[in-house]
């Protein structure tokens, strides 16, 4: 079972590196996380918080294109060009296949964050020619977008085990989007009152809560990200990919592979 | 033992806007494969043939009835261990290169680490691919990626194969060389189940046939059997115009080229067709059975399908015939 998984996964991560587009968006990401001790330039003082800002910023949004492009062909690429078929036709179940599809894309997205987040440290090294203790904190920050991948992921799958990989992109996006400000929402269902409030405030429990993985500002201005916020972020993360896993896969075991 | 059994196979859809309408995809299907045999499963397309596959492969979900594959349930994902399945029309991964997809196909089917390699290499080299194997599949033609699709299928030396159109895409010589594979498979005792609609590779290869038509199983049977079942005509051949008439009034269907006379008339009314002709003086030839092929059996099928189905008009059946 596990091996199953893990020769998926291993395909998974081989079709996403042998893929240009994957490494057109990790030199454009590079390029940019490169060039931030050039903005940093124009602001005088504030070099350091305009390099983590961008840095960290570029590293988020462009894994998260990553993730939700290579994410909403990851089962409907597979349906179209019937290569599932001669997958689950051999003793593969199908939960195997989509934990194997995700551990190979939440491996790349890592192996993808690992060379960005070498690129923004190199910048950061050109900028103060050596690091300071608050940029342990950075790494942190870093840790924290890589559970915003694993939990993208999870949901641009859920979204492309029963939609079209258009459709499943728009969600994905949309659920991004809104989860960035998954707080906000709370705020706006504590101003309403009757059915608006409870409405309001589901909808923000059930999007993601990226806001609280956000800390590139925190970060950026040296202040220390409490072990509470870490732990409390890991379990969430853990419980909403599970969670968005286990819908994909109730939704995949019933489909007819037509 | 039974390699394939299938009891009430149905599978529908639900259609439409508003999914109202079903549509059947294949209907109450019950057929048995025995071990060791070469199955072909003829039918026009559209007729259920890829929808039965998927069915088998656990790709679809029946609607009703059930189907075992060496005596376990299709639903156990075990049993697939035991069976190489070639899609129609295959595509690969196309970024992989020929030896990797095989030896990715066999860690998926649980082929031991230290004989992948030499396993997907002896593959390539058996369905004509040696040299091939550094190669990424996007470089492949349509006949080369058929051939690593049967090499895929075989790669974990499964009991049984279902081969749902392998011969389509191919060249001549192609479809020469994997009827041959095929016939080696079954010679080292492999069972296979194979779809076409391509009458004269399944005469040539198949023990046994099936065909199916709008869902419906329409005839099932040892290919000889299901021909001699027709096959009660002959054909008389003479010299001399003079028997013609009395030959033709036998109702016969009766050709005259020159000199030379035919007719097809019914093996009862043999006797008689050769007295006339002897009668008339005419000089007899030659009386030759006549061999019903598995194209006028099908089509027979065809039709009668749609006449019991209050449909006179003729089966628009598309057929290739090839030889």
């Amino acid at each position: 079972m596990l091996a199953r998984i893990g020769h998926i996964a291993y395909n998974t991560y081989r079709e996403a590196v042998r893929d240009r587009v994957l490494y057109n968006l990790v030199f454009f990401a590079l390029l940019l996380v490169g060039s931030t001790p050039l903005f940093g330039q124009i602001s005088i003082g504030l070099e350091r918080i305009v390099l983590v800002n961008l840095g960290l910023t570029s590293i988020s949004i462009f894994g998260t294109v990553i993730a939700i492009f290579i994410g909403i062909g990851l089962v409907s690429k597979e349906i179209e060009r019937k290569t599932l078929y001669t997958v689950l036709s051999r003793p593969v179940r199908r939960w195997e296949f989509l934990l194997g599809k995700y551990f190979g894309l939440a491996g790349t997205l890592a192996v993808n964050t690992f060379f960005m987040a070498i690129g923004f440290f190199a910048a950061l090294l050109y900028l103060n020619h050596a690091f300071g203790r608050s940029d342990g904190q950075l790494l942190v920050a870093i840790y924290f977008i890589v559970l915003q991948f694993l939990i993208i992921t999870a949901i641009t799958l859920l979204f492309s085990s029963f939609s079209s990989p258009l459709l499943s992109a728009l969600f994905a996006f949309a659920l991004f989007f809104i989860g960035n400000f998954a707080d906000d929402l709370r705020g706006l269902a504590g101003i309403l009152k009757g059915t608006q409030h409870w409405l309001v405030m589901g909808l923000s429990y059930l999007v993601p809560n990226f806001g609280a993985m956000n800390v590139i500002s925190q970060v950026a201005h040296e202040q220390a990200v409490s072990g509470a916020l870490v732990l409390q972020n890991s379990i969430y993360a853990l419980f909403y990919a599970t969670a968005a896993l286990s819908a994909a896969i109730m939704i995949f075991e019933r489909r007819n592979l037509k | 033992m039974n390699a394939i059994e299938i009891s009430g196979l149905q599978k529908s859809y639900s259609v439409g806007f508003f999914r109202k309408t079903e549509k059947v995809a294949l209907k109450d299907l019950s057929l048995e494969v025995h071990e060791g045999e070469i199955f072909g499963y003829l039918g026009p397309n559209g007729a259920g043939k890829t929808t039965t596959l998927k069915l088998l492969m656990g790709l679809m979900f029946p609607t009703r009835g059930w189907a075992k594959i060496l005596g376990k349930d299709i639903d156990d994902p075990l049993v697939r261990a035991s069976v190489g399945f070639l899609p129609e029309q295959p595509y690969f991964y196309d970024y992989l290169t020929a030896a990797e997809l095989l030896e990715y196909y066999a860690q998926l089917s649980g082929v031991p680490a230290k004989e992948r390699g030499a396993r997907a290499r002896k593959m390539l080299e058996r369905v004509g691919l040696a040299g091939s194997e550094n190669t990424q599949l996007r470089k492949f033609s349509k006949g080369m990626l058929q051939r690593a699709g049967i090499a895929q299928a075989i790669v974990h030396d499964p009991k049984i194969l279902f081969l749902d159109e392998p011969m389509s895409g191919l060249d001549p010589i192609g479809r020469r060389e994997v009827r041959d594979l095929i016939q080696e498979l079954h010679d080292e005792g492999k069972t296979i189940f194979f779809s076409t609609h391509i009458l004269s590779d399944a005469e040539t290869l198949c023990d046994r046939v099936a065909v199916l038509n709008k869902g419906e199983l329409r005839g099932i049977g040892v290919v000889a059997d299901l021909l001699a079942d027709s096959g009660n005509k002959v054909e008389v051949v003479w010299q001399g115009s003079a028997a013609t008439a009395a030959v033709c009034a036998l109702n016969a269907e009766c050709h005259t080229t020159g000199e030379i006379a035919r007719a097809i008339v019914a093996k009862t009314m043999l006797d008689a067709a050769i007295d006339a002709i002897r009668r008339a003086k005419g000089n007899l030839i030659s009386v030759t059975p006549v061999q019903t092929t598995l194209e006028e059996y099908f089509l027979k099928r065809i039709e009668q399908g749609a006449t019991a189905g209050g449909n006179a008009k003729a089966d628009s059946a598309v057929l290739e015939v090839k030889t």
